[in-house]
């Protein structure tokens, strides 16, 4: 699609003046800004930032949550040929040094006071940062700040501006072309500093129009814009496809009603990332269980019926006469309700992506009728590289390569990608542009998978954590920790996992229970315990535990790359792993290098054959004490099944 | 001649979020309120006039046992005024006695030059006094907003009748009045909780409510009792920023009695301190620090 965002805007505004392009619900009521109106505002921003000198390929930083004047901010800085970057609104403000002076931003616009505090805050370190506009001016009146003015001031004397200059807007817009740089969006990058990633108009567009292609986006959807516009999926979402299609996004009132907007809006194009379904689908359990008993066995029977039905019938499969009925009428008792209990009445389409959904989780939204489907995508190839048909989701996959797209797997399992939406380079860093992106324009996404046996992509763990099984029977096969520890997360009872299995001859995990499952499933046992250590070591347990870790086994066996990687030996952890510990991540990933050097007598332990072994580790309180504990921990052997012959 | 002050104060606070103006001069998409309430009062940083409300000799006893024993104080408009002092030294009996609870046997207190002696609760609201209480009483059953729309109560005027069948000019003046809680409910964000009863919610939220509804009452001079009692930190900061807002962006003048001294030290201008029901400290916070008699009976004891 040869075009950019501002003309996409004059196209809509031209078009449909009069149609709602935003929604933001304000005191109570939503209110519409039509893409006249949208135009207008841009327009004045637009003008105001011109006469305060922001000129072409500059850059300016937005910063705040989904509001329409950021987005017609973003417009109004594309309008006039410089790239907005948007920052994560919930940055510490050491965090927006960098992409500030990277970039050398002079112009910023700051959603309230928060933002606005932050921004103040790094000032010394980034002095070129001249100009502040702020949306909100709650709390801002008594600042006296150089540079600091109120975005209606702004657009105030944009105003007389546009009136001198009518065709001020579109004589910028024209300037710019679909190869100029959009948009620059910076990764958070595990190790050291983020990466500014560029993108012009039409790497952005594109994907985005094949994206609304693949699932048949029109003008009539409405999506909800709650994540942070800084992340690339938002933006695509809520920005990108937005201009593409030219529907309307509502904006939340605030982050704690998100649900109840939801409700609200009904959205039609519906995103968000797993851990989101997950609470909501606990929500629904947790109210359930509080309701009568005839309502709670009718629950039961219509879940049982969409469990056994359900999946068939969203992948278009035809059903028998009986099985269509009851599902018919379950869908009048409970699936209806339900959904729009959930605020997905309207969905037509729902995505899920980042990391990976649980097959129970994944079925329990398809069955009750919510086309909850799968990508694949990252910051750099401006999300969509693959989706999954309408008829054809899987929890394990994520899709088929959509148009576009070439999809190559490297010697060592890497995933390449060449596609119309591949970043320009990473900002002022040619090394770490060559890095990913090699001369014949393939992207190294640095995850590893292969594409199965219908086309199908599915991705099994990062690169550089894929190892090899080394001796024993299962000798150089292939070895993913992340792939086997989410198969076994996705069992209630299983918190945490740590495998370990790189250069060793056979894999072993470390496990933390669910203190509250397992609690929960120990008192209607009347398994009496004196907290998470206790319980984690008593016999039942393990033979809870062992009966999960069997499953996954069978379920690797199945697959031919990684029956090798089947566990062999468990142990139960006499403490839960913890971030403050340092054995996890602040988002709240096991850390496995260093939680092997911590427990080195367990990880000897579980390869030297030993039944039991002691181990005392110090622990950090929240008050900044510590202490220790200590136990004598369980090692238990594992069934492992031969590898199944893949039978199509 | 208070009834003129009152009413420039009232355009002071309804200049921002106005009952029905506002949809005709800026019809989507207004910045949440203050945009307006900026232009109108300019004037930049604290501002700081007349006593508003004097205190003079007020003495009060029940029975045998003197609450109140001849104290005077003043507070200025738009200031932050705080009355500490330990467990039992009158401060809430202080408040009662300005709100009308409670009749002095002994002083006046003077609101806008108005001398009052005896006065019920709901005259003194009617002249533009709104309070907190120390043990919240919010109807626990009813929602947010139905519990600050009773804040509202006293401006509306049409009568029970039309009220209940919510006709004509009745259901004109609800709407009015609910568009208004509806910026109580914005400033104070609460929006997640607008239809929740009161009972359900936590205890830092229903004092934000309780705050709610004495804004409702669009007042001049605002008594928060103990605001911050039983907060965890994170909820006092909250409450804290909120006090001084509401302070900043309508100008209310707030007089507020609090246990928590770093509290008091960091949000008010001046400082009354209450011993055995006499005055024993009054200043800035940082005089009132430095207070020997201060220091002994409070700050230097058991907190």
């Amino acid at each position: 699609m040869q075009t950019t965002f501002p003309r996409l805007l004059l196209k809509h505004a031209a078009e449909r003046p009069g149609a709602a392009a935003m929604r933001e619900k304000e005191f109570g009521i939503w209110q519409a800004l039509t893409w006249g109106e949208l135009l207008a505002m841009v327009e004045q921003i637009a003008a105001g930032l011109h006469q305060a000198g922001l000129r072409r390929d500059q850059h300016m930083v937005v910063v705040g949550s989904n509001r329409p004047r950021l987005y017609a901010t973003m417009l109004a800085v594309q309008s006039l040929g410089a790239v907005p970057i948007p920052l994560y609104q919930d940055a510490v403000a050491v965090e927006c040094v960098f992409p500030i002076n990277n970039a050398d931003v002079c112009f910023a616009f700051a959603e309230d006071q928060e933002q606005v505090d932050k921004l103040l805050e790094v000032r010394e370190q980034c002095p070129q940062l001249a100009h502040i506009f702020f949306d909100d001016p709650r709390g801002l009146r008594n600042y006296d700040e150089p540079g600091l003015v109120a975005i209606d001031e702004l657009m105030a004397a944009g105003k007389v501006h546009v009136a001198q200059h009518p065709n001020f807007l579109k004589a910028q817009v024209e300037q710019a072309g679909p190869d100029d740089v959009a948009a620059m969006f910076f990764t958070s990058g595990t190790t050291g500093n983020a990466k500014g990633v560029v993108h012009t108009h039409n790497s952005l567009l594109d994907r985005a129009r094949a994206g609304a292609d693949f699932d048949r986006l029109t003008h009539a959807e409405e999506v909800l814009a709650y994540l942070p516009p800084a992340w690339i999926g938002q933006n695509i979402f809520s920005y990108a496809q937005w201009l593409a299609c030219g529907y309307v996004v509502n904006c939340p009132e605030s982050a704690e009603t998100v649900m109840i907007d939801l409700k609200e809006v009904g959205p039609t194009y519906y995103f968000a990332p797993p851990r989101v379904f997950e609470g909501l689908l606990t929500s629904v359990m947790i109210r359930m269980e509080d309701a009568g008993s005839i309502k709670r066995k009718m629950f039961a029977a219509c879940m049982d019926l969409a469990k056994r039905v359900g999946p068939d019938r969203m992948d278009g499969k035809q059903l028998g006469l009986g099985d269509r009925l009851l599902y018919a009428l379950g869908d009048w008792m409970v699936y209806g309700p339900l959904r729009n209990n959930l605020g997905m009445s309207r969905v037509r389409v729902a995505y899920t992506a980042g990391e990976a959904i649980g097959p129970d989780l994944f079925q329990f939204y398809r069955s009750i009728g919510i086309n909850l489907k799968q990508l694949y995508g990252s910051t750099e190839t401006a999300v969509f590289v693959c989706l999954q048909p309408d008829n054809a989701a899987r929890a394990d996959t994520v899709g088929l390569p959509i148009a576009g797209v070439e999809i190559k797997v490297a010697e060592n399992g890497e995933i390449l990608v060449k596609s119309p939406g591949l970043l320009k380079e990473y900002f002022k860093n040619p090394q770490a542009t060559a890095e990913v992106l090699t001369a014949d324009g393939w992207y190294h996404t640095s995850d590893a998978g292969f594409l199965d046996a219908h086309g199908h992509l599915k991705i099994i763990d990062r690169v550089k954590d894929v190892g090899r099984i080394k001796g024993g029977a299962n000798d150089g096969a292939m070895f993913a920790p992340k792939y086997v520890e989410n198969k076994l997360k996705f069992f209630p009872f299983i918190k945490e996992v740590v495998a370990y299995g790189d250069g060793r001859a056979k894999v072993c995990v470390m496990i933390n229970i669910d203190m509250n499952a397992v609690g929960n499933w120990a008192e209607r046992r009347n398994l009496a315990y004196a907290g998470y250590t206790d319980l984690a070591q008593k016999p039942e347990v393990y033979q809870l535990i062992k009966e999960c870790i069997e499953k996954v086994n069978v379920d690797l066996a199945a697959d031919e790359l990684l029956a090798g990687s089947q566990i062999s030996r468990f142990l139960i952890l006499h403490k839960e792993l913890d971030a403050d510990d340092g054995e996890l991540t602040r988002t709240n990933k096991v850390r496995r290098g260093f939680i092997a050097d911590k427990y080195l007598p367990l990880v000897d332990g579980l390869y030297g054959g030993k039944t039991e072994q002691f181990i005392e580790t110090v622990v950090k309180f929240e008050d900044g004490r510590s202490g220790s504990v200590s136990a004598t921990l369980r090692i238990e052997d594992s069934k492992t099944f031969a590898p199944v012959k893949a039978a199509a | 001649m208070s009834e003129i002050k009152m009413t420039t104060e009232q355009k002071q606070f309804s200049a921002g979020p106005p009952q029905g103006s506002r949809s005709a001069a800026e019809p989507k998409l207004a910045p949440s309120g203050g945009s307006a309430v900026r232009a109108a009062t300019s004037v930049g940083a604290k501002r700081i006039g007349d006593v508003i409300l004097d205190v003079k000799n007020i003495s009060l006893s029940f029975g045998g046992v003197n609450a109140l024993t001849d104290i005077s104080f003043d507070v200025r408009e738009h200031e932050v005024r705080a009355i500490i002092g330990p467990n039992g030294a009158g401060k809430s009996s202080m408040l009662n006695c300005i709100n009308g609870v409670y009749t002095p046997q002994k002083g006046e207190i003077s609101f806008r030059g108005q001398t009052f002696k005896h006065m019920s609760s709901r005259q003194v609201a009617e002249m533009g006094i709104a309070r907190t209480f120390q043990n919240l009483a919010l109807f626990k059953g009813m929602s947010v907003v139905d519990n600050i729309m009773t804040g509202r109560n006293l401006r509306i005027k049409s009568n029970i009748f039309l009220q209940a069948l919510r006709i004509g000019p009745a259901q004109r003046e609800e709407e009015t009045h609910r568009e208004f809680v509806e910026h109580i409910v914005d400033f104070l964000e609460i929006q997640a909780y607008r239809k929740t009863p009161v009972g359900q919610l936590p205890y830092g939220l229903q004092k934000r409510v309780d705050l709610g509804r004495a804004l409702a009452m669009e007042p001049q001079v605002l008594l928060l009792d103990e605001p911050m009692a039983g907060m965890n930190l994170e909820e006092k900061q909250d409450m804290s920023r909120f006090i001084l807002d509401v302070n900043d962006e309508f100008g209310t003048t707030v007089v507020l009695i609090e246990h928590d001294m770093s509290v008091v030290m960091d949000i008010s201008d001046r400082v009354v301190v209450l011993d055995y029901g006499k005055k024993i400290g009054d200043g800035t916070p940082q005089e009132v620090r430095e207070n020997e008699e201060v220091i002994s009976a409070y700050l230097g004891t058991s907190h």
